[in-house]
């Protein structure tokens, strides 16, 4: 009478891996989850050439910032502005690369009024070249920029090679060092 | 008396058709023309904010939303149309300023997968629905002349009092 009954449960026994394997593959995309960073939005203009554009100098500072300064060797394009928070973060980094000569440091600077943009770098060290003071945001905006501080790194062709997102902190900085050497030796970046 | 009541409830009037309702972030001009400021608004509920990142751009008050609105509006009345307007923001920003992901390679796994759910669906309950409906259908294998002799003894025995 019972025989059936009996005969059924190993049949459906998979059944019962079901849920697991649901919970499973939930797990999987929360876990990978956890690694995205989804404030970090892929820059659209890695691989192109930088946009074009003319800014002046800062006041009472030389050197203005165009396209084609970034022409003819491996630089770095920092956006920064003086009430940016996370730009004070970074700055000593930005210091020492200036003081060891590796690269130079180019400064776009976002919508600083006035004087502000220069006090700012006298009290602290002015780490950059050329700084463009971009008032309206306009060519912020053409680099694709929604956040400061921003750095591009620009191959000696003035092509934007890598975006980093946010202060740069060693470790970046180690990335980004290893890129530009890449591309002094002709090869590619990673980062 | 009543005149200089009347006179400064005129006066009254006039000043509160001067002032115009405060709004607490920076009010953006709007284009002359009203069907231009129409297409303009309409491209700013499709792109995204990307300092606020779930809201369009016509909804935040980021400063760079206010600029990217400024943007559009100054596409638009330079003669753009919808689509080189809106081209021009993905130029700078990518596919990501989207709130509407465009239909391709990529993004084909994301516009297919509520159809293939959909699908999968419908197969899964019908054939659940069948399996369930289905050993009812089928003929039952009558009782063996055993069987029938030991119901048949059952039934009578229920009979009793």
């Amino acid at each position: 009478m019972s025989e059936p009954i009996a005969e059924e449960i190993p049949r459906r026994a998979w059944l019962r891996l079901v849920p697991l394997v649901v919970a499973l593959v939930i797990g999987a995309f929360l876990f990978v989850g956890l690694g995205l960073r989804p404030k970090e939005i892929p820059s659209a203009l890695i691989g192109k050439a930088a946009p074009e554009f003319d800014l002046p100098a800062l006041p009472g500072r030389p050197k203005g910032l165009k396209t084609a300064d970034l022409k003819g060797e491996v630089s770095l394009v920092n956006v920064f502005a003086s009430w940016c928070v996370s730009c004070r973060a970074e700055h000593p980094l930005f210091m020492k690369l200036q003081a060891s000569g590796v690269v130079p440091v180019h400064g776009l600077n976002n919508k600083d009024k006035g004087e502000a943009a220069m006090s700012w770098l006298n009290r602290y060290g002015d780490p950059y070249d050329r700084v463009g003071a971009d008032l309206k945001g306009r060519v912020s905006i053409d680099w694709g920029v929604y956040g400061v501080p921003e750095t591009f790194l620009v191959s000696a062709e003035g092509r934007i090679v890598c975006k980093h997102i946010g202060p740069v902190m060693q470790r970046d900085l180690e990335i980004l060092l290893k890129a530009i050497e890449a591309l002094r030796q002709g090869g590619t970046a990673q980062c | 008396m009543l005149m200089v009541y009347l006179r400064g409830l005129l006066l009254l009037l006039c000043l509160a058709g001067l002032s115009t309702p405060a709004f607490s972030v920076a009010v953006d001009t709007p284009l002359d023309d009203p069907r231009q400021e129409a297409r303009a608004r309409a491209i700013h509920k499709q792109l995204r904010c990307l300092v606020c990142q779930n809201q369009s751009i016509e909804d935040s008050n980021a400063s760079l939303a206010r600029d990217l609105r400024i943007l559009v509006r100054e596409r638009i009345a330079a003669g753009d149309s919808d689509d080189a307007a809106i081209g021009y923001i993905v130029e700078r920003y990518g596919d990501w300023v989207l709130l509407r992901p465009p239909i391709k390679a990529g993004t084909l796994v994301l516009w297919a997968a509520p159809a293939v759910f959909l699908i999968l669906a419908i197969i899964l309950i019908a054939v659940w629905y069948r399996r369930r409906n289905g050993p009812a259908s089928k003929p039952v294998a009558s009782l063996s002349a055993e069987e029938q002799v030991r119901l048949k003894d059952l039934l009578d025995r229920g009979d009793q009092p």
